[in-house]
């Protein structure tokens, strides 16, 4: 026997030894869709505690209203469901791309309302100190549900860190867009719409690097 | 490995396709069907998919056994990616992957296809710390022997000869027993049991005399001048 394959033989003895039974993890859609169930719960919260006909009036007034929440909602959704596949080793890095439509399709929506010259009735331009709020509950609602996910995420073995944390903070930032709609009566303008995108790429570029942490660590040490 | 061929029975046309394995292309002149390979490869991804199952559920002799047949895989995927010399540092780091991600693999997919991406990946990872390495070192060995060493002292060498010297002689001094105990167990490393085995005397008594002895030496070097 060669070197090396003695020391592969001592390696896999070593491994043996140190084997345990292990739960197996489950699917990537059920994982995702027990995130996704929490946000739906934190909106049901939400919808019980704020003028739901005074919300369907503005999102309905306007095409580009609802656009932007339906996908600001996708893009939550298909970024955590691509952030679980990529917290498997082998899976695809082209996960990252899921989320990447219904973001477009956010970020069209919410400029073009930016370009709308009709007013919706019974709203109003945000101030700047309304979009300061914005910005904060963005942020801070960003907070638990990235932890949240992170935690979830913790459970597999990304061989892709990088892009599990990218997609994770999407899932995160989209989510809390989303639910900021019920405590947002404003229509939409420019300097909102900056607001909301600094807030955004804020938390995706907080989880991006910050979230690698949370994660199993990327270089080997046996652990039984 | 059983290889099962599906066109051994098809009759002397397709007998060169039997002998070949399809490498030389199918009679129909079709490509790509190789169906002994694929009927090899599917019987052994389920035998390494079931082991990587028992292996879930902590049966070691099962995981030995995957673990094993492992290493020729993980050195095929490696030998693509990195040079000869790194394919082993490869096989280790996909080893000790494969261990911490034991939990994430399902059974209802391919084995082969999993440990395949992982060992790509890890062989890719190895490559990018090599050249992030390279390019951080400076492979200078005239410089690193003209550098000088501000710490070094010139008389230190002699220095040591000569405690050496000076141990060597009180271990002379020693009653038999003691110094026995010094040569066996402190010089040439041997254990307890080994030195016993030697000497004819028991563990116990080795230890008792090395400890005797280590404390005289201690008192005969610190009396002593340099």
């Amino acid at each position: 026997m060669s070197a090396p394959e003695q020391d592969h033989d001592a390696l896999i003895q070593q491994l043996t030894g140190d084997l345990a039974p292990v739960k197996r993890l489950a699917p990537p859609f059920w994982r995702a869709l027990i995130w996704i169930a929490v946000i739906a719960a934190i909106a049901f919260v939400a919808a019980m505690a704020t003028d739901r006909h005074a919300i369907a009036h503005r999102l309905m007034a306007e095409p580009d209203m609802w656009l932007a929440v339906v996908g600001s909602t996708l893009t939550a959704m298909l970024a955590a469901y691509a952030a679980f596949q990529l917290c498997l080793p082998d899976r695809s890095s082209y996960w990252a791309l899921l989320p990447l439509p219904p973001a477009l399709l956010w970020i069209a929506a919410s400029g073009a309302g930016c370009l709308r010259v009709l007013r919706i009735a019974g709203t109003r331009p945000p101030t700047a100190g309304d979009e300061r709020d914005c910005l904060i509950i963005i942020i801070a609602l960003s907070i638990p549900l990235s932890l949240l996910l992170l935690v979830m995420l913790r459970k597999g073995h990304t061989l892709l860190p990088g892009l599990t944390t990218l997609t994770a903070g999407l899932a995160a930032a989209a989510a809390s867009a989303t639910l900021l709609m019920f405590f947002h009566p404003f229509d939409a303008t420019a300097s909102d719409l900056i607001a909301h995108g600094v807030a955004v790429v804020t938390v995706v570029t907080c989880v991006r690097y910050f979230g690698g942490r949370i994660l199993p660590p990327k270089n080997n040490s046996a652990r039984a | 490995m059983t290889y099962v061929s599906t066109f051994c029975q098809g009759g002397p046309t397709t007998l060169n396709y039997a002998l070949f394995g399809g490498c030389i292309g199918a009679p129909d002149g079709s490509t790509a069907v190789w169906p002994e390979r694929r009927v090899a490869d599917d019987s052994s991804d389920a035998r390494l998919s079931a082991l990587m199952r028992a292996a879930q559920a902590g049966d070691r002799s099962a995981y030995a056994a995957l673990l094993r047949e492992c290493v020729p895989v993980i050195r095929r995927v490696a030998a693509r990616r990195a040079p000869a010399d790194r394919v082993d540092d490869v096989v280790q780091d996909v080893l000790l992957t494969l261990h911490n991600a034991r939990h994430t693999y399902d059974p209802s997919r391919s084995f082969t296809a999993w440990l395949s991406v992982i060992s790509d990946r890890r062989a890719v990872d190895l490559m990018r710390r090599v050249v992030r390495d390279h390019s951080r070192e400076i492979h200078a060995p005239l410089q690193y022997e003209q550098h000088p060493d501000l710490e070094a002292d010139p008389a230190a060498p002699q220095q040591r000869t000569e405690t050496a010297q000076q141990v060597r002689q009180a271990v002379e001094t020693l009653p038999q027993r003691q110094r026995e105990a010094v040569q066996h167990v402190v010089l040439s490393e041997r254990s307890l049991k080994e030195t016993s085995a030697l000497t004819g005397q028991s563990e116990g008594s080795i230890k008792v005399s090395l400890h005797r002895a280590l404390r005289v030496l201690r008192l005969k070097i610190e009396r002593e001048p340099q």
